[in-house]
């Protein structure tokens, strides 16, 4: 903790680590058998951020994929995770089948949000901890515990230009655990959080229905319905409505749900306009 | 300084700014694409290489490359660097075999290029890549990554100058995407990804400038990687 504070203090006004502090964290991640090359010169980390984009808003050489709309609450019969399948470079839509549900074990659940790769990574290394955390100790890990492991890996690279919005789900001893973890190295706990460039129209959707008596029936539709309309108004978020369910022994997953299906579920009244066409045909390649 | 000069020859000549920036890259463009069957792969890299703006540098310069006897890589970006991640792979593919007395599986080598491009997080190489390759079971799987190593297993994917050409037509063909009634589970048969990817690059360098010369096609099936090599038109 104390080094993590130190780590923090040392960041220059500019929020770029110096070469340094860099050194330093690569020092630290060796004993994981993790180092990073850095770009020759002072401010490595200038160079990094110059020639990266992560939110499509600089028109930086390398792009990198990223968008989302991420949320996940707790209810009484245990967390609801949704989330959207798209991803984007630029304005270019890279994949619209991403998995933004990291499956870290069979407790533990991981979002996506901000730099894909980034949040992979991580939640890779800190599935590997919360294995070796299990042989230590003969028992499994907390949700705050592991979500804490999370926040000191990133606060490591803090003004390296990491960019990640996660949210750590689980079960353990004390019940459904929900935390959120970003790059920045803010650690928060709570009933109900909703992460990405969509995040505010879903929190708009949950905000004026959430309750934590639901049915489960209630919940998976409010997930779901919140992940549409996000869908509906953020152009960086769409593809499939993709749901965990995280219950005291373990997640299950639901089924995927095409957002362009979803649509015409919301909206009864409104009729594909070429439904009456006779399917178009494929004629072999 | 060069007001102190000014002063001293009697007129202010004209001060020109220089950024020394540190630029290591250059986009050297050109269009890979990868097509998973049931039991085979296919990965396509013309090999026209540009210099980052209108000349081009080289017309048979291949982006695409055989890692493995059962798996290939296809690359986009910075030619340079994708030279040095692509002979990273070989070296630590040879490793592992030295170490284990056996090839590496598909998904390991998947994820050690994504571990390996991750390793270059702060000092990113500027490439594009798609990795193809059959898993034990003979099965086919494309992999693409972006240039920090967020992976994705896919059905085909289309990188570089002309991938918005491709992309959305492959989706079409090959994902069945918007035809509605179609079978969306089929996957395409050897001759049909082959001719795909004929249509594709004869199409693209119709309209990309960055793409063109020579294609080159790599299968890969149970009996190892086949390389078959056509001619695009050289304008």
């Amino acid at each position: 903790m104390n080094r993590a504070i130190e780590q923090l203090t040392k960041v220059d006004a500019s929020g770029l680590a110096a070469r340094d502090d860099l050194e330093h964290a690569n020092a630290q991640a060796r004993m994981d058998n993790l180092s990073f090359s850095l770009a020759a010169g002072d401010n490595p980390a200038s160079f990094t951020q110059k020639y990266t984009d992560v939110k499509s808003e600089k028109d930086a050489l390398i792009k990198i994929a990223h968008g989302t709309t991420t949320l996940a609450f707790k209810f009484k019969g245990g967390v609801i995770v949704a989330v959207d399948s798209r991803a984007t470079m630029g304005s270019v839509i890279s994949s619209q089948t991403v998995k933004k549900v990291i499956e870290i074990n069979p407790h533990l659940l991981g979002t996506i949000a901000g730099g894909a790769a980034d949040c992979c990574f991580w939640e890779r290394v800190l599935s590997m901890q919360c294995r070796l955390y299990e042989l230590r100790n003969k028992k499994r890990i907390s949700v705050a515990a592991a979500s804490k492991m999370l926040v000191n890996l990133v606060l490591r690279y803090k003004g390296m230009g990491l960019s990640m919005g996660t949210m750590i789900i689980g079960y353990d001893k004390n019940g459904p655990g929900l935390f959120y973890v970003d790059s920045e190295g803010q650690r928060l706990e709570n009933n109900l959080f909703s992460v990405g460039s969509g995040s505010t129209f879903a929190y708009g959707v949950l905000d004026a229905h959430y309750k934590y008596d639901m049915e489960p029936e209630e919940a998976i539709e409010l997930a779901r319905r919140a992940i549409y309309h996000a869908t509906h108004r953020d152009a960086f978020s769409g593809g499939f409505v993709r749901m965990y369910w995280m219950k005291e022994d373990g997640w299950v997953t639901m089924p995927l749900e095409d957002v362009g299906e979803l649509y015409y579920k919301y909206n009864p009244e409104i009729q594909l306009t070429n439904a009456s066409e006779s399917p178009i045909t494929v004629t072999s390649v | 300084m060069s007001s102190l000069l000014s002063h001293e020859i009697g007129y202010s000549a004209p001060i020109e700014v220089h950024n020394h920036g540190f630029s290591p890259y250059v986009n050297n463009e050109g269009t890979s694409l990868g097509i998973c069957g049931e039991d085979f792969v296919l990965v396509a890299s013309d090999t026209r290489q540009s210099n980052g703006g209108y000349s081009i540098n080289a017309r048979r310069s291949p982006k695409a490359f055989e890692l493995s006897n059962r798996t290939v890589i296809a690359t986009t970006g910075c030619a340079a660097d994708a030279k040095q991640l692509v002979e990273d792979m070989e070296q630590r593919a040879q490793y592992y075999v030295h170490k284990h007395g056996r090839e590496m599986s598909t998904p390991a080598m998947a994820q050690v290029l994504s571990q390996l491009l991750y390793t270059r997080r702060f000092f990113p190489y500027y490439v594009f890549p798609i990795f193809a390759g059959l898993d034990a079971k003979g099965k086919g799987a494309v992999y693409n990554y972006d240039a920090i190593g967020n992976i994705e297993c896919v059905s085909h994917y289309a990188y570089g100058s002309a991938a918005a050409l491709l992309q959305p037509f492959l989706d079409n063909q090959i994902n069945k995407a918007h035809q509605r009634g179609a079978d969306t589970t089929a996957k395409p048969s050897r001759a049909q990804a082959v001719k795909l990817a004929i249509d594709a690059f004869t199409s693209a360098t119709e309209r990309d400038i960055y793409t063109g010369d020579w294609l080159e096609i790599f299968i890969v099936d149970s009996e190892g990687v086949h390389k078959l090599t056509r001619e695009l038109k050289h304008d």
